[in-house]
Parts: C-alpha cells; sequence; structure tokens
C-alpha cells in the first residue's frame, strides 16, 4: 500500500503531523501499537510560551478548546505549577489564592483523587477547604466494583445535573467548588454545563490517570484524521524498515506481515521509553524501528539520579537528528525520514519539552515535507 | 554483567505496566459494573490465580473476547487471551444447555436448513421467542437470523467443474453463516474470484471455526475441530499452494490466532495462506488486476470495522477496496463495538448490556444515513439490521453488485 507520508505512532505529535499532512492534501497512514501518552495528559501543554494560531485552528478543526493564561494550575496533589496553554475545562489562575473559600467534593470509594492532599495545599495558600461527598450513581453502589475514572466519567456525563442538584445543596459561603475531572469524556459540553450552574468558580481537579480530558482530545483527534480521510492502523506496529541508500522505501508491520507500506517520507513518533519508541537494556538505549543513533551516555551509572524525585538522565536521552529532524543512522541523515514527539528525548532543547516538542517538531517536519516535494 | 533477555511468559503477561488504558476502551465495563474488567481479569487476576485457582472468578464470563483490550494496550499484553485461557483452564462449571446450543452453529445449521421455512417462520413467531426466553435463557428481544433452504456448499459443489475450468484456484474457508444462513454472500465471492480470473473451490471437510465454542466452555470440541480444520487448510494451503480466502472477521481471526494461542494446535504451516477476501482482492487490483465495473453505479456506503477486523489489523483493506469502487459515497464510522460478541448478545443476562454498548455505533448510523452498511462479520450484521433497521452487507456483496 502506498502514502505519500507513513507515521509511525499515533499519539500527539504522529495526530498533529497526520493532520496537518491530510489538510494540505497529503495521503497518509498512522501506524500505532496500542494507545499514547495522551491516557496521562493533564490537559496542560508543557513549553508553550505562546498559543500559536496554527495550533489553535488545528484544535479547533478538531473540536477541541484551548486557552492560553499564562499563570498557575492546581495539581492533583494540592500543588500549582506554572502553565500557559491549557485545554478549556483546566483552569488557570494568575496567582495561587484563586479563592477565599473552596467546598472540595470527593466520590466515596474512588481512590484515584486525593482530596486531602488537595485540602492541604489549598489552605497553604489561605483558601479555607471544607470536604464534601457526592452521592454515586445507583450502578455504583454495589462496594465490589471497580471505580475508575472512566466509568465514572460516562454517569456524570449523563447524570450531571443531578451533580448540580447535590452541590447547591452542599454548598455554604465558598466561592469555589473543587471536583474531580470527571467529566466531558463523550460529551464536551458538561465541564462547562457544570460551571455555568453550579453557584460558585467551579474548579476540575485532575485524578490519577487514565485523564478524561486526554482520552477525548485523543478521540477527537483521531476522528478529525480520519475525517479527513487519513488510515488510522490501531493496534499494528511497525517492526523495520527497507531502506536503499538514505532513503526508507517502506516499512513492514506486525499485522499486515509482508504487506509493506511504502511512501516518500516517513516520520517516527513512537514517543519515549513508555511508548516503547525507545528501548533499553543493561547496556545500551537504542530505537527499535530504524536502528537510527541514539544519543545516550555509556557510563551506565550516568543513567540516573539517586535521588529519585530529582531529574533523570535517561529522561533526555533520544534519538539524533540534524536541523531537519532527519534522524542520523552512524552519523549519516536518512533524508525521507524525521523524527517528532518524545522520540527525541531532550536532544533538542530548543523546541521544548512534553506536549511543546511534540506539537513544535510535527510543524517542523510537516513543512520540511510539503517543502520538498 | 548478567541479564535476562526476555522477561515475559504467555500472553506477555508480565509486560503489563498498570496503565489502566485498557480498561478505557473495554466495552463491558462501560455497561455492566459486575465486570472486573480488563486489567482485573486479566493481568491482575492472572497473578492471583498463578498463586491459587481459588481466585478464578465467574465473572470473566462477561469479557466477550471483543480483543479492544489488546488493541489499545501499548505494552502489548494479550489481556483477552489471559481471560480466556484463565477460563479455559479454570473454569469447571459445566456449559449450560442454552450456551451449548447457541455454540453449535453448524450442528444447528445442519439441522436447521432443511426445515428452513419452518424454523425460520417458528423462531420468528413471538411466541416461540417467549418460550425460548422462558427455558433457554435466550433473550426474547433477539432477531434471529435465518436458514437458508440449499446450502452454499452444496451450491458449488454443482459448480466444481465449471470452477476448476480457471486457471488460477483459491480454496474458500465459508464458515457457518455463509453455508446455512446466507449462502449469497459465498455466490458474491465467487462472482468477484471469477471476474479477476480465478476459480473457488470447497476445502476438504471444513468444520465450525470454533468460536463460539471457545467462548462458551466447550474448548474441547473447539480443539477438534480446529484439529480437523487444518487439516483441511493443509490440503489446500501447504500442500497445493492456494491461498485459503475467507468473509468472516472472526473465523479468520480463530483460524489464525485462537488456533495457536488458546487452543494450543500449531497452524504456523498454513496461517500465511489464510486470507481474508477483501485483502486478497485489493492486493490484485493494486498490483494492477482489473475489474469491469457497471457505470452510472452509486451508493452511500458506511463501513463498520468489526472488532475482530480491528485486531487482526486489516479493517484498512476492506476500506480501500470500498473507495476503489467508482460511484461509491464512502463514510468511514467511529471504532466501536455493536455489542453482540458472537452468542454473547443472544444470552438473557446480555441483553441490556449489549444494546447499550452499541448505542454510540446505532447512532452514528442513523445520523449518517447511508443506504447499506459494509462489515465483515455476520453477527455484527444480525445485531445491527436489528437494533438500527438498515441493511448491511459484506464489503464482498457490495463489490459483486458494483461490477458488471
Ligand atoms: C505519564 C505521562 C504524563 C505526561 N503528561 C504530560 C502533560 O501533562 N503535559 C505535557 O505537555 N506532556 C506530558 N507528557 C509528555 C508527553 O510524552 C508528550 O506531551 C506527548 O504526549 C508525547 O507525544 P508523542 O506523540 O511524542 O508520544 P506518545 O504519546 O508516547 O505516542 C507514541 C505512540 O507510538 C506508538 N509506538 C511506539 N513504537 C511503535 C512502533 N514500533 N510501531 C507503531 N507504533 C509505535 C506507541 O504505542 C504510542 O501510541 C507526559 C508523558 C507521560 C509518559
Ligand atoms: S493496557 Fe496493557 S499495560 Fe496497561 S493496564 Fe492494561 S494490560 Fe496492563
Ligand atoms: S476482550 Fe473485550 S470484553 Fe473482554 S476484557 Fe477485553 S475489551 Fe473487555
Amino acid at each position: 500500500m502506498r502514502f505519500d507520508t507513513v507515521i509511525i505512532g499515533g499519539g500527539l505529535a504522529g495526530l498533529v503531523a497526520g493532520i496537518s499532512l491530510q489538510q494540505a492534501g497529503r495521503s497518509s497512514a498512522i501506524v500505532s501499537t496500542g494507545q499514547n501518552a495522551l491516557h496521562f495528559f493533564s490537559g496542560c501543554f508543557e513549553s508553550m510560551q505562546e498559543a500559536p494560531e496554527r495550533l489553535t485552528a488545528l484544535f479547533a478543526g478538531a473540536g477541541i478548546h484551548v486557552h492560553y493564561n499564562p499563570g498557575v494550575r492546581l495539581t492533583p496533589l494540592g500543588t500549582f505549577r506554572e502553565a500557559t496553554l491549557s485545554l478549556e475545562d483546566i483552569s488557570l489562575f494568575p496567582e495561587a489564592k484563586f479563592a477565599d473559600k473552596a467546598l472540595i467534593a470527593c466520590v466515596p470509594g474512588y481512590l484515584d483523587y486525593f482530596s486531602a492532599f488537595l485540602a492541604e495545599g489549598l489552605e497553604k495558600q489561605g483558601i479555607q477547604c471544607r470536604l464534601c461527598s457526592l452521592d454515586l450513581p445507583e450502578e455504583l453502589q454495589d462496594g465490589s466494583v471497580e471505580r475508575r475514572s472512566v466509568q465514572l466519567a460516562r454517569l456524570v456525563d449523563r447524570d450531571w445535573k443531578k451533580i448540580v442538584q447535590q452541590i447547591r445543596l452542599l454548598i455554604k459561603d465558598e466561592d469555589a467548588v473543587i471536583l474531580p475531572q470527571l467529566c466531558g469524556l463523550q460529551d464536551a459540553s458538561v465541564p462547562e454545563h457544570l460551571r455555568q450552574e453550579i453557584p460558585a468558580r467551579v474548579v476540575f481537579a485532575g485524578t490519577m490517570p487514565p485523564s478524561i480530558p486526554g482520552i477525548r482530545t485523543q478521540r477527537l483527534l483521531k476522528r478529525r484524521y480520519e475525517v479527513l480521510g487519513g488510515t488510522y492502523l490501531s493496534g499494528d506496529e511497525a517492526l523495520d524498515a527497507q531502506v536503499e541508500g538514505n532513503k526508507v522505501l517502506s516499512i513492514r508491520t506486525h499485522n499486515l506481515d509482508n504487506h509493506a507500506l511504502e511512501a516518500s517520507h516517513f516520520i517516527l513518533a513512537s514517543g519515549g521509553f513508555f511508548s516503547k519508541g525507545l528501548r533499553s537494556n543493561p547496556f545500551r538505549v537504542w530505537e527499535p524501528v530504524f536502528g537510527v543513533d541514539v544519543d545516550f551516555d555509556e557510563d551506565r551509572n550516568a543513567w540516573y539520579n539517586e535521588e529519585f524525585a530529582g531529574d533523570q538522565p535517561y529522561m533526555q536521552y533520544g534519538v539524533k537528528t540534524d536541523a531537519a529532524l532527519h534522524p542520523l543512522v552512524d552519523g549519516t541523515p536518512r533524508e525521507n525520514l524525521y523524527a517528532i514527539g518524545s522520540v527525541l528525548g531532550g536532544t533538542r532543547p530548543e523546541l521544548g519539552s512534553g506536549a511543546g516538542l511534540a506539537i513544535r517538531s510535527a510543524f517542523l517536519a510537516v513543512d520540511e515535507i510539503l517543502e520538498s516535494l | 554483567m548478567r541479564h535476562q533477555e526476555k522477561t515475559s511468559s504467555k500472553h506477555n503477561f508480565e509486560e503489563c505496566m498498570k496503565c489502566t488504558v485498557c480498561t478505557v476502551y473495554c466495552p463491558v465495563l462501560q455497561v455492566n459494573p459486575r465486570y472486573p474488567g480488563p486489567k482485573q481479569a486479566g493481568p491482575d487476576g492472572e497473578r492471583l490465580r498463578l498463586k491459587d485457582p481459588y481466585f478464578f472468578h465467574y465473572a470473566l464470563k462477561y469479557c466477550m473476547n471483543c480483543k479492544r483490550c489488546e488493541v489499545a494496550c501499548p505494552s502489548g499484553v494479550d489481556v483477552a487471551e489471559l481471560i480466556q485461557s484463565a477460563r479455559i483452564k479454570y473454569d469447571r462449571s459445566a456449559p449450560k444447555l442454552r450456551d451449548r446450543i447457541l455454540a453449535s452453529t453448524d450442528l444447528m445449521g445442519t439441522l436447521a436448513r432443511p426445515l428452513a421455512p419452518v424454523v425460520n417462520g417458528v423462531t420468528s413467531l413471538g411466541l416461540t421467542r417467549s418460550v425460548l426466553d422462558a427455558t433457554l435463557q435466550v433473550d426474547h428481544r433477539r432477531v434471529f437470523p435465518k436458514y437458508s433452504g440449499r446450502s452454499f456448499e452444496c451450491w458449488l459443489k454443482r459448480r466444481a467443474k465449471e470452477q476448476a475450468m480457471y486457471l488460477e484456484q483459491v480454496a474458500y474457508f465459508h464458515g457457518c453463516y455463509v453455508n446455512y444462513n446466507y449462502p449469497q454472500l459465498g455466490k458474491d465471492l465467487v462472482k468477484v474470484m471469477n471476474a479477476l480470473g480465478v476459480g473457488v473451490q470447497l476445502l476438504d471437510g471444513e468444520k465450525c471455526c470454533g468460536i463460539a465454542m471457545i467462548t462458551n466452555g466447550m474448548s474441547a470440541r473447539a480443539k477438534k475441530n480446529a484439529e480437523r480444520n487444518l487439516a483441511a487448510l493443509r490440503k489446500a494451503g501447504a500442500d497445493k499452494g492456494m491461498k485459503v480466502l475467507t468473509t468472516s472477521s472472526s473465523c479468520t481471526m480463530t483460524l489464525r490466532n485462537e488456533y495457536p494461542n488458546l487452543l494450543g494446535v500449531d497452524n504456523a504451516d498454513v496461517r500465511d495462506a489464510i486470507q481474508m477476501a477483501t485483502r486478497f482482492v485489493f492486493e490484485r487490483l493494486e498490483a494492477g488486476a482489473t475489474l469491469r465495473f457497471k457505470p452510472n453505479y452509486h451508493k452511500k456506503v458506511a463501513y463498520h470495522v468489526p472488532c475482530h477486523m480491528e485486531r487482526l489489523g486489516w479493517g484498512v483493506f476492506s476500506e480501500r477496496l470500498l473507495r476503489m469502487i467508482p460511484g461509491v459515497e464512502f463514510t468511514l464510522l467511529d471504532s466501536a463495538c455493536c455489542g453482540i460478541a458472537g452468542t454473547y448478545g443472544f444470552k438473557k443476562e446480555n441483553y441490556e448490556a449489549s444494546q447499550a454498548i452499541g448505542a454510540p455505533l446505532f447512532e452514528q448510523i442513523r445520523a449518517v444515513d447511508p443506504e447499506v452498511v459494509a462489515c465483515d462479520c455476520e453477527t455484527c450484521k444480525w445485531q445491527i439490521e436489528m437494533s438500527t433497521g438498515y441493511s448491511v452487507q459484506n464489503p464482498i456483496s457490495i463489490l459483486a453488485d458494483a461490477i458488471l
């Protein structure tokens, strides 16, 4: 099967690249083994000091709305972090003390949400807190039932009016209400409804994964890509490539076995260690599909920092590229291959990190492809 | 330094990093709170079961083996295989009479076919359906597939000579559905293959692939069928070098993946020969073969990728094939389960869950409002037709209709 571009990895970087190429009239396919880091997404785009029109337009086309409000955001552990650009349902505050009194709602038996930490963190900022619990929908009252964010979010999306009723009864003089981020999975308008109907400032606090806004983002981006005619091969793994000189001709995948995917351009968007875009054993770090050069320390003891919460050097490891993001093989660039997103690790600090890196590098690679003809 | 190269055993159980991604995509978990979900039923539960089979939980029967957890898992854990193999290994409860009947698709076919008009009449009667519901717990709201008067095998046997004239030959694993319920699909395949200059043969002694037996606690019988099918596949595939084509994604997944991975039946020598017909046709057309299409043909088609087709990763072949037909206005439906999962949705205890799972798909079909829904799975066809009223056809039938 032949495409203009084949993309390996269907996370944020791969989808942004795929959508941009389809919009420019180029045919593409995305091959992705399993799901990706968006399922752990806080909703805030790391290292985005600006809100590029190009990104907001691409997201708006997919039905995803973002807002740009440099300041801080509330983390699931009740601390505050700098943030600039986020999905619309994530609150950004100019300063950490965003209210005088907050009502923190929790869900009995739901273990992936830390209301006590939230209260402690907010009290530190001088926000007086009171905890309350929400009644569970009937379906989930049996104690043996697994309560994960997704199961709860389905019910909240359906019964959000009942949440509003409960909060209206519970609220006293609080000017803010903290709700777990358990809505807007299927119906993206629910967070806004809750904000409209609850007579106080509504702030959604992140839960442990899976992340509801992240899953929604993934679903909407994938749908947008498919509506634009992109071919998304889910659950398939790129195995290896056929190369001639410095050019990649095709890749082979697990499911399509001997049916190669041919293209004029290839984009490696396979993520970091977490997504298996990078692999390691005690001796080395490598990139499994194309076997391109990886930047890592030969001395294994230098890979990690003994301080658990400290910066871990291995997180910076990634594939080596030239200025146009062509990965190197023994120092020579593969001319029709591009590496984008977390597979780059920290090798391109000027492109940022996290979601910022994924988006900037995706746009850069797409521009190179569109210019190269 | 010494280190362990491989850290993973059967079904990649140890690869699980507890990320919970599979729980997002399990359709049953979203509607049936009694189901522990893929992570708990699969890798988490397996750790306990390995310690003591006491920890095997009856609720694993709610897994409909749709494989969506496997498609979603970023670590390559074969979650559904872990669950189904735990059922095979630890579930000592004898299958109910109802489950035995539902699972015996070929036996049911053999018995029902000669009496087709009577059986079809009887199973569509409200009274019969209530009786089935009360006695066997087959939900009375289900619409039953119709049985055809003459089997596909019988039809093709009469044409064996004519088919043998083609220089190139393929064998066809038609499955129970084409044979007993809907021979038209088999006839459509023959039309398409003949148009490509290829003759179609029956396998020598095809049996039901056994998928329904596996999920209904009858793996010993499934294994017998697997061995007999492999003998037939070997004769065609390995000995004569023919491709063996299929038109059902579930049969294909069973023949290719479930035989070795769940039943322990080695199919390595014939696995590659087993292919969905849409893949075969697409590859032929891509290699330069041509078909003569009807002029002024127009059809609005919405394609639903069945769960097992998604697991095979071959939906792309059907999709591209449909898009190639001049005059087809194509929509790809969102990846979603229709809720039937073979015999699963026929059971009274699953009916509500089954319909709730399918609801988003049905809604999207109504919104797209196509002339026909395309789909490579027979049980999806029953479910979608019953639940939406839209007609559902295999991509091969749509192609057959579009060519001269
Ligand atoms: C737990 C976690 C939380 C994070 N939270 C945030 C956050 O809140 N904000 C932020 O800005 N950033 C966050 N990040 C950083 C995140 O990595 C980036 O924001 C971004 O989502 C990375 O996207 P990506 O497309 O490069 O990689 P990924 O999202 O990792 O996607 C890579 C995809 O490629 C697939 N793949 C790998 N190998 C193959 C192969 N051989 N064949 C086919 N497919 C393959 C993988 O299965 C995966 O689906 C987080 C990362 C992690 C791990
Ligand atoms: S998706 Fe895979 S790795 Fe993640 S919890 Fe499920 S089985 Fe484990
Ligand atoms: S096979 Fe389907 S029903 Fe079973 S656990 Fe996986 S996703 Fe859920």
